[in-house]
């Protein structure tokens, strides 16, 4: 192992995915010497912009910005230009007979579904502020006496109780209830059932009637009310634009150089040494990896106490979303929709239990015969995707158990291909013609490319044993493992997964106040 | 009704488990009276408890041991395992050593205590009374090792006593003399490896035979016919419970809880509140319960674990204990407590509050006794003592002497 000179930074943050930057950016400010290594050769893990055939180019993994939180726009002066900006979701029906479905309203239901859309949404938007609240804070650690800590769990108490009785009631039943009872009761239009269960689960390993997924659909509104929009040049133009943030603040960012591990010595992390054998020096790491992927591959096991070691690796993340990109040489014909719904997000999800049903297989390790997709056509919007003329469909495809039986070799991917364009070609029957190029990222492929344990984009399940205050697991929800001088700032921790930038700000944030403090 | 005779299954045991040495131990008992350990029938005694205490101390006992939990270790990561594991510093037993130790959650409080046996160079054995597998098993997490549960497979034999050395050595196991306390060694018997530790739950001079549950009667047959003439006597569970108090040993569910079948908070303890802190060894970077107790060493514990000498003659069975004889504010509780035959003492091991407690300190515990149905009360004065209250030379002498 060589040891570099001039190898002593404040802190080396593990992984340039888009909440290490936002905090290797919060800590330069602060003014740390601030090192990023990123094994990939581009920043932004799993934010990035990448061609996937020759001229087209898609956003590789997470396609809708949705949950970016003001807090980090403003306090990085983030100048995100959008494409497509609040974009309706449209729920394809076969017949034609779509749903447009906006933040808080909804055409092509009955004048009693409308109404019951509204008073959803109101109720809806009132929960996920009090989320978005938490989402933006550390959160308390449970049983201590730490005055922060009795703190920010009183607050939390008091503004659910602030909710008012009768809603505070609602939100104490809802917030562990499935989507499914809740959709049922309240909608009688299967597509909007269908299209409001795919928001709930997309991205997870759950179904509309796996419990908790009220929880995730208010999760996916935490940010801007679940409004989506796509960024110009795709995803990577935001973690660029956090990289140039990082950069200007004085951090140094350098990619295509793996981080084999981190040293600890005497019970503490001292620094990292990379796949080339290169260190660096740190009293302060910060892991964007995962949770598993920091405790049993980066740091190992051996350095955390068993019963941690024993909670990390217990952690439940195994993804089940697909990626999809395709080259086409126009776009498909769909029925019923005009030219300019085609910069808008389209589902494919015509009713709850079609969701469910194509959620069971992957209970069983295989894929989805019929399964649940969300698409756009990125380039509708934004020529520097595709050649002129040409476009490219990116799309979530749901559901591709990360644990296929059999494992996800040639055939089996293959076959699942087949399966989503025969889903496809049921609402744009030119759909296959029109192929001249494409990319199926399996959450194996998710996991090898983009280095998160299972493929999942949340790095852990979103589920309520692995949220809040025990997320990822008890005894590191403050971004703080039990090993001197590791911290957590990505996905899996606190609140989890999508493009929010909220995990990186409130790591930046820990790690600032806890100097403050000493 | 029709009984419909159904496949003929092997037969699934159903019941208490018999040891290796059961039709031995059956043959002397005479009172009938067993309890059930880790699922293995075991006495409470085989024909006077007390008579079988004086065994103890003055001939040889002989207690079935094969109940007891036992755990293999090894593999090339097997120190570095025991050395996370457990909180003292292993690296300092060497084969043919054993050490008492104790072992923590990621809190701090104990899980259990038990003694391990470097049996060759990186393979250990890890003797306790609890079943801890799914705790080890979590605790290989990024270590080449393996732990295999082998309670079955090994047969044991506890030879306690002061003339315990003179029996194995009638026995023929030659070399015995130079075995010091903790340290183990093998001997042929018969063909099968014979492993003796100088180890034992009673502070006495006193051995532990370890054995291939094939040889066993064997080894039974073998050591009785030896000491005949020393005073031999198979005991049962009352009897070395006695001698164990008098020793200061701690036994789960009496001086602590293991912490993980605790649910109040403060019903478990730490090695440092159970006066273990000679087996905590901080200058190790990383051990389960570390942090915790670094932090407990910080701000002070909230327990403290007393040897009581009490006044009077009563035991002080379940008392609770004051510090004062107005019996006012009470301070903790006596955890096992018995009068001492060869201490002539009234002797008790208890749990206080912190500061109370310290060796030297005077404290009342209530004793409560019955004399003709009627209910006593009597404050007895009692002294915090920090030696064990059984702790004779024969106990260390290497060479032993030829009682």
């Amino acid at each position: 192992m060589t040891k570099t000179m001039d190898s002593q930074y404040d802190a080396i943050v593990v992984g340039a995915g888009h909440n290490g930057l936002v905090c290797s950016a919060l800590l330069a400010k602060a003014g740390k010497r601030v090192l990023v290594l990123e094994a990939n050769d581009q920043v932004g893990g799993a934010a990035v912009t990448r061609e996937f055939a020759d001229g087209y180019s898609v956003s590789a993994c997470a396609h809708l910005l949705y949950q970016l939180q003001p807090e980090v726009r403003k306090e990085l002066k983030l100048a995100t230009r959008l494409a497509s900006e609040d974009m309706t979701t449209i729920a394809l029906a076969e017949d034609g007979n779509h749903l447009r479905i906006k933040t808080n309203s909804v055409e092509g239901v009955s004048d009693e579904d409308a109404e019951q859309y509204r008073s959803f949404r109101k109720r809806m938007a009132r929960f996920s502020g009090l989320l978005r609240k938490y989402f933006n804070k550390t959160p308390p650690r449970l049983g201590t006496r730490d005055f922060k800590d009795l703190m920010t769990l009183g607050q939390l108490g008091l503004d659910v109780r602030m909710l008012g009785k009768a809603e505070m009631e609602a939100f104490l039943r809802l917030i562990f209830m499935n989507i499914h009872d809740e959709v049922t009761e309240r909608f009688e239009s299967p597509l909007l059932r269908g299209a409001i269960s795919l928001d709930a689960v997309l991205g997870t390993h759950l179904g509309p009637r796996s419990p908790n997924t009220m929880m995730t659909y208010l999760y996916r509104m935490a940010g801007d009310l679940g409004r989506t929009g796509v960024p110009v040049g795709g995803m990577g133009s935001v973690s660029n634009q956090l990289a140039h943030a990082a950069r200007a603040a004085g951090a140094t960012i350098r990619t295509g150089i793996p981080v084999k591990r981190i040293i600890i010595e005497n019970g503490r992390a001292t620094g990292v040494e990379t796949e080339s054998g290169e260190r660096f020096d740190s009293l302060m790491i910060i892991s964007n990896a995962d949770p598993k992927t920091t405790l049993m591959k980066l740091i190992g096991a051996k350095h955390a106490e068993t019963g941690f070691a024993r909670r990390v690796s217990h952690l439940r993340a195994k993804g089940n979303a697909a990626k999809l990109h395709l080259a086409l040489d126009g776009l498909p014909t769909i029925e019923g929709l005009s030219k300019k719904d085609y910069a808008e997000r389209l589902v494919i999800a015509p009713d709850e239990h079609y969701v469910e049903r194509a959620f069971n297989p992957a209970k069983y390790g295989e894929s989805s015969p019929n399964p649940v997709i969300e698409m756009t056509f990125p380039s509708f919007r934004d020529e520097t995707l595709a050649p002129t003329g040409k476009h490219v469909m990116s799309a979530v495809v749901q559901y591709a158990p990360y644990a296929l039986k059999g494992g996800w070799g040639d055939e089996a991917k293959a076959a699942f291909m087949k399966a989503i364009v025969y889903t496809l070609s049921k609402y744009m029957s030119d759909l296959e013609q029109r192929i001249t190029a494409s990319e199926l990222l399996t959450p194996a492929d998710i996991e090898r490319e983009f280095h998160m344990t299972g493929g999942h984009w949340h790095h852990a399940e979103l589920a309520l044993d692995q949220f809040l205050f025990v997320r990822p697991v008890n005894g590191a929800a403050q971004y703080r493992l039990p090993i001197d001088g590791v911290y957590l700032c990505g996905a899996g921790a606190h609140p989890g997964g999508g493009v929010s930038g909220a995990a990186g700000r409130n790591a930046a944030r820990t790690i600032l106040n806890r100097e403050k403090a000493a | 009704m029709t009984i419909v005779q159904g496949p003929v299954r092997d037969p699934v045991h159903q019941g208490p488990l018999k040891t290796p040495f059961y039709p031995r131990v059956e043959k002397l008992d005479i009172v009938n009276q067993w309890h059930e350990w880790k699922g293995y029938s075991s006495p409470d005694a085989l024909y006077c408890a007390d008579l079988e205490y004086f065994a103890i101390r003055n001939g040889t006992a002989v207690f079935d041991l094969s109940p007891m939990t036992k755990y293999r270790i090894t593999g090339p990561d097997a120190l570095e395992y025991l050395n996370r594991l457990m909180t003292r510093d292993m690296a300092k037993i060497k084969p043919g050593r054993v050490a008492y130790a104790v072992w923590c959650d990621d809190q701090g409080q104990v899980i259990d205590d038990g003694t391990i046996f470097h049996l060759r160079e990186g393979e250990y054995r890890l003797c306790c009374q609890e079943r801890h597998f799914s705790w080890f098993q979590a605790a290989t997490l990024g270590f080449d090792v393996s732990v295999v549960h082998e309670t079955e497979e090994i047969a044991g034999l506890a030879v306690q006593g002061p003339t315990s050395f003179s029996v194995l050595n009638t026995m023929g196991l030659d070399g015995l003399d130079q075995l010091k306390p903790f340290g183990l060694t093998y001997f042929d018997f018969q063909g099968t490896e014979l492993m003796v530790s100088r180890t034992g739950f009673t502070a006495d001079l006193g051995y532990e035979l370890w054995i291939d549950p094939g040889k066993a009667l064997e080894l039974w047959d073998a050591l009785f016919e030896a000491g005949e003439e020393y005073k031999i006597r198979a005991i049962g569970t009352h009897a070395l419970e006695l001698a164990r108090i008098e020793a200061g040993y701690l036994a789960p569910y009496a001086e602590f809880l293991p912490c993980d079948e605790t649910i109040r908070t403060g019903r478990s303890r730490s090695p440092i509140e159970l006066g273990l802190e000679w087996l905590v060894d901080f200058k190790k970077p990383n051990f389960n319960g570390r942090r915790a107790l670094a932090e407990e060493k910080r701000n002070g514990s909230t327990w403290r674990l007393v040897k009581l000498d009490i006044a009077g003659n009563k035991p002080a069975h379940d008392s609770y204990i004051f510090p004062t004889a107005k019996g006012k504010g009470e301070i903790g509780f006596v955890t096992s407590a018995t009068w001492s035959p060869v201490c002539k003492k009234n002797i008790a091991m208890g749990t206080v509050r912190t500061p109370h407690g310290k060796p030297g300190d005077t404290v009342w515990v209530e004793v409560y006794y019955q004399r003709e149905m009627h209910w006593n009360r009597e404050m007895a004065k009692a002294t915090v003592v920090d030696k064990p209250f059984w702790f004779p030379p024969r106990r260390g002498a290497t060479p032993p002497g030829p009682y």
